[in-house]
């Protein structure tokens, strides 16, 4: 019997070196059958090698040998039965580390295109009705119901309509996107594929990042050789151009239309005037990969996941300093600590949990006190924070939170689109005043507060209490103020900083107590 | 073949796309290695844009360059998931051995962030990397 060989070619996998792993396999053991799979999801131990069900990993070239001879201490039994797999509730993901991601055969035999094939016996409104009725949440970050936005494209008047899946995942902390992209390319083609039958669309666009070169491959070959399949919907990938902003959807359309990245004024929504002024649907690439499991199986089998107003499940990713790091795609409600200690085994340093950010660079700081809180989008919004695209970067104890909280602002400063004062301005104003707290606030006046004409500024110089006031006042307006979720949000991850380690501003728990 | 010819090519492969200045740049830059006066020039004039339109979104978008790199570029992310894992200190130790080797650039996220500090050169990436690793991967450029 022939060795049947999986290795991931997921970049994740690449970046790991299994190329070099599956090369050296082909070596060793010339009969052996070896394809390349998706990713499982679990990083830690990529390059994860699957012999006949079992797994071994992280395998380098070394291990080969030991490896096919099954002698190896890199054994973590079979793949499937993994607790990191068990505990997961895995619908958009199903395919992940079983299937050949360009493979038709594959994707047919594991249910592939059912979803689609319900669509077209359904119609327009139906599937608008099961999406709505699915309680699917915009995956992107904002949480919009799905089925809603949906129906405002269908309303719309118009011969020509878009679909635009939004695949500029540039969040730190993410990347699902990418792994469904490189893993399971015609899942999403049949999202968008069910969506322009819902909204009356036969063109969309796939915007990805250029930092995914890996995902922009396959995506090109699985829109070819499933054309004849979605057709008369037909898909095309854009490239990004490294502009964090233009993960925004008014900045992405603008992009697609071949503008800067600015981003507009809403109203009009992009559901009415989008995509070069036409009615368009603008989702995440997780939104629409949920859409065929959700056609297929109907509205209740995913609603029946979640809790509250959160249904369904979230590919949540674990990333930073953690021990088990990777994809864990599980029903909303599971808690933060659970996810943080449990499955990701704490951090890989080996030093206790000072911070969790949650939601990407835009998302706030949780303390270890804040475990309790369960994946919901409105538990989060409660506890002044986001769930936003499901990313999860932890930070151990030797992270100085000023640095962080400095770097949310320097890291606005660089990416905003400059259209709105709030973010452009406010970024680099928040830059300051956090340098002059971490110097223990300013003691000289500043030259140009002392003119004449500078009636409300202070003519002595700021106490390190008068900055951090400063700074809620400044976040305080870029919260209200600013035109997108980037100037927006960045008060989340700065003011949670301050909240919650005063100690890394040189202030004391009362000093900020009233300033949130 | 000369530039303004080669540059007449790449925008003609584009005609008919709906929005076709992103892609049409990403070929010049792919080609040039940046995206010059001469390429600016010619777009603006192919496309019916002014010159300030076509240099407005060069300059928005942190891809197209204004001069070819000297040295070979190697991406390095620098992003909040990477310093966790302390990409910060890989940058200190690893300039010296950089110096006069390559160029680089930080990037925030290339998503592989369970598996940091990451890089990537051209369209390769590299995971995992320590100051050995790192130094490993620059004197192979």
């Amino acid at each position: 019997m022939t060795l049947r060989v999986a290795i991931s070619d997921d970049a994740l996998a690449l970046a790991c070196g299994a190329d070099q792993v599956a090369e050296a396999i082909a070596r060793a053991a010339p009969d052996a059958d070896i394809i390349r799979v998706s990713s499982w999801g679990m990083h830690w131990l990529e390059p994860l090698v699957e012999v006949d069900g079992i797994g071994y990993g992280p395998a380098t070239v070394a291990d080969v040998a030991a490896i096919l001879d099954g002698s190896s201490r890199l054994n973590i039994g079979k793949i499937s039965d993994h607790p990191f797999i068990t505990k997961q509730q895995r619908l958009t993901f199903a395919r992940a580390g079983i299937t050949q991601p360009l493979d038709l055969e594959d994707y047919q035999a594991t249910g592939g295109w059912l979803g689609l094939a319900k669509a077209r016996e359904l119609g327009a409104d139906a599937i608008i009705e099961t999406v709505t009725e699915s309680g699917l949440r915009g995956r992107g970050g904002a949480g919009f119901p799905a089925g809603i936005k949906w129906k405002t494209v269908a309303g719309a008047d118009g011969p020509q309509k878009y679909v635009v899946c939004n695949a500029d995942e540039g969040d730190s902390g993410t990347f699902a996107d990418r792994m469904l992209m490189e893993g399971d390319p015609y899942c999403l083609i049949e999202g968008m594929a069910i969506a322009g039958l819902a909204v009356g669309a036969d063109k969309g666009y796939i915007y990805v990042r250029s930092e995914y070169p890996h995902a922009i491959a396959k995506l090109n070959a699985a829109i070819l050789a499933s054309a004849h399949i979605v057709a008369p919907f037909d898909i095309e990938v854009r490239v990004g151009a490294g502009a964090y902003v233009c993960g925004e959807e008014t900045s992405l359309l603008e992009s697609l239309e071949g503008k800067r990245g600015e981003v507009r004024a809403k109203p009009p929504l992009p559901a009415l005037e989008g995509l070069f002024g036409k009615p368009t649907v603008v989702n995440n690439v997780l939104t629409l990969a949920a859409v065929p499991y959700i056609l297929a199986n109907g509205a209740k089998a995913y609603a029946d996941y979640g809790i509250g107003r959160s249904r369904g499940t979230m590919p949540i990713q674990l990333a930073g300093n953690l021990k088990y790091g990777g994809l864990f795609e599980t029903a909303f409600g599971i808690t933060l600590g659970e996810l943080v200690t449990d499955i990701g085994g704490g951090t890989q340093s080996g030093r206790p949990v000072k911070a969790v950010q949650v939601g990407g660079p835009l998302g706030a700081f949780h303390p270890a006190s804040d475990f309790h809180l369960p994946f919901d989008y409105e538990a989060f919004t409660a506890a002044d924070g986001l769930i936003g695209h499901g990313g999860i970067v932890v930070f151990d104890e030797t992270a100085d939170m000023l640095s962080q909280a400095h770097f949310a602002m320097e890291f606005c400063a660089a990416e905003s689109c400059g259209k709105c004062t709030p973010c452009r301005l406010g970024s680099v104003r928040g830059m300051e005043v956090l340098d002059r707290i971490k110097a223990g606030g300013r003691v000289a006046a500043d030259p140009v507060e002392s003119l004449p004409q500078m009636h409300n500024a202070p003519k002595q110089g700021r106490s390190l209490d008068e900055e951090l006031s400063l700074i809620t006042d400044l976040c305080e307006t870029m919260k209200f103020g600013s035109l997108c979720a980037l100037g927006g949000f960045t008060p989340y991850p700065v003011m949670s900083a301050i909240k919650h380690w005063p100690e890394d501003f040189g202030a004391s728990a009362d000093m900020v107590k009233d300033k949130s | 073949m000369d530039k303004a010819a080669r540059l007449e090519e790449i925008v003609a492969a584009h005609v008919g796309r709906d929005g076709p200045l992103l892609p049409i740049l990403h070929d010049i830059q792919a080609e040039f290695g940046c995206v010059d006066e001469q390429a600016k020039r010619y777009l603006a004039g192919a496309l019916n844009l002014s010159r300030a339109e076509v240099h407005g979104v060069v300059s928005f978008y942190h891809d197209f360059k204004a001069k070819p790199a000297k040295l070979p570029v190697l991406k390095l992310c620098r992003a909040e998931a990477c310093q966790a894992r302390d990409c910060d200190t890989l940058v200190k130790d690893i300039s010296a051995v950089a110096k006069d080797k390559c160029e680089i650039e930080t990037v925030y996220c290339l998503g592989l962030c369970s598996v940091g500090p990451n890089a990537m050169v051209g369209e390769d990436v590299h995971a995992r990397l320590d100051v050995q690793k790192l130094t490993q991967l620059i004197e192979a450029l």
